[in-house]
């Protein structure tokens, strides 16, 4: 048997280190994956702004570096991820944005030949949860999910306020919605929100009820590894929870497991439910990533990123059983001090 | 007989905790009795025999709670029937 300080250190990278009001997950992912894991983990941190608070957290991350955004394309990210492999020996990369999640799919193969681990859904599945495909992929697989339109004119919303009537919801292409209670509501966040994010811009029925999230573990096999409903409790004015608590519900277990079982997804994800009063549960949207909340998983009993690196690194893990009922996240703000010394090291040579 | 359902948490504070739906709620002593004897599957009659003998309060007074508060738990979700 060897010591548990005799085993190798596993180095996972990781980006979303912008743990700011509108939080990535990456902090909460290495949080719970150095809490999780058995053998010693070196977490390298993967950052596009300089100003990520993730970067300056010692503590959290070992050593960080910048990567070219997602828009200059996958040989820009394939140069700098060997570059940082060369000196890192990278075992499992975990991307945590919904918008470089389609270069890190497509450079899966790459990775794995150079040594390099991802647990992530294919593109067909990631393509197929997108908020424009929302509605077919519902009726595909017999899932609720509300009524929208997706469009590139702002004179299409009145038609879609007319078969949706009012309220209804303008939703970004990556992220943002606004609920609009008029048209005029709706023309001003169809040109905020295709001005931040681009076209086309999704408008969909807005349901009443509850917001729940679940957190859910897929195995890319059909079988879900792990489920964890929360309902917010403080919601920020950007929609994001700012605490939390877990639920019992075998109705949204049960949907969790369906949504694995039809999919096949592999990795993590964030199920965005809406339940009405009389108990129904929408998928309002599939977030093809862990959320920001996903260290109360951990806290809960069931750690799906240490489970999601176990599994890429190709251990199989059985399914999460059991989890605490009345787990509670209470997100805090912190000011973190640094000295412009460390500022100037990742702004001037991407690296810290 | 009025049951609370099953996963219902409750204190001897009179805190009140849905785990379905996350909500929670404060019951005033009375309220806290009332939810503990309901727990321990103790009938209608029973209760109200044993919440006039331990409080301060008239059996009509009692009568015109009990319903409000029978009212409240259901609109909350927290009952069975």
């Amino acid at each position: 048997m060897t010591a548990p300080n005799q085993q190798p250190t596993i180095v996972v990278a990781v980006t979303g280190l912008n743990a700011i009001d509108s939080p990535g997950p990456g902090v909460a992912v290495i949080r719970a994956i150095r809490e999780g894991m058995k053998q010693p983990v070196r977490i390298i941190g993967l950052s596009y702004e300089t100003l990520e608070p993730g970067i300056y957290l010692h503590d959290v991350v070992d050593k960080t570096y910048q990567i070219p955004y997602p828009s200059a394309g996958l040989e820009a990210l394939t140069g700098r991820l060997k570059y940082i492999h060369e000196k890192e020996k990278i075992d499992v990369i975990i991307p945590n944005f919904d918008a470089e999640l389609y270069n890190f799919i497509k450079l899966g193969t790459t990775l794995r030949s150079l040594g390099i681990e991802t647990f992530l859904p294919n593109l067909e599945q990631f393509e197929a949860r997108d908020k424009i495909n929302l509605y077919a992929f519902g009726l595909k697989y017999g899932l609720s999910v509300p009524k929208d339109k997706v469009i590139y004119h702002a004179n299409e919303l009145y038609a879609c306020a007319e078969s949706f009537g009012y309220p209804l919801v303008v939703k970004g292409k990556f992220y943002d919605a606004i609920i609009a209670h008029t048209l005029e509501m709706a023309q001003k966040a169809f040109h905020k929100l295709s001005a931040k994010w681009g076209f086309p811009i999704i408008v969909q029925q807005f349901i009443h009820g509850t917001e729940i999230n679940i957190a859910v573990l897929g195995d890319g096999k059909g079988k879900a590894i792990s489920i964890i409903p929360m309902r917010k409790l403080y919601i920020t004015d950007k929609g994001k929870a700012w605490a939390g608590i877990t639920l019992e519900d075998e109705g949204l277990i049960k949907l969790a497991n369906q949504f694995v079982e039809a999919t096949h997804w592999k990795g993590g994800c964030e199920l965005e439910i809406m339940r009405t009063a009389e108990g129904t549960p929408y998928i309002m949207e599939v977030n093809p990533r862990f959320p920001a909340w996903i260290y109360l998983s951990a806290a809960a009993g069931q750690n799906q990123p240490a489970a999601l690196v176990n599994m890429a690194l190709g251990e199989n893990i059985a399914p999460y059983t059991g989890y605490e009922v009345g787990k509670i996240f209470i997100r805090y703000a912190w000011d973190h001090i640094t000295d412009v010394s460390e500022f100037q090291k990742i702004s001037a040579f991407g690296e810290l | 007989m009025i049951q609370l359902r099953k996963n219902i948490a409750s204190s001897d504070s009179g805190f009140i905790f849905n785990p379905a739906t996350g909500d929670s709620y404060s019951a005033n002593p009375i309220a806290a009795d009332i939810l503990h004897h309901l727990k321990s599957g103790k009938s209608v009659a029973e209760i109200k025999t044993l919440i006039l003998g331990k409080f301060d309060v008239e059996a009509g007074q009692l009568e015109k709670d009990w319903d409000d508060f029978i009212a409240q738990l259901r609109e909350a979700n927290l009952t069975e029937n």
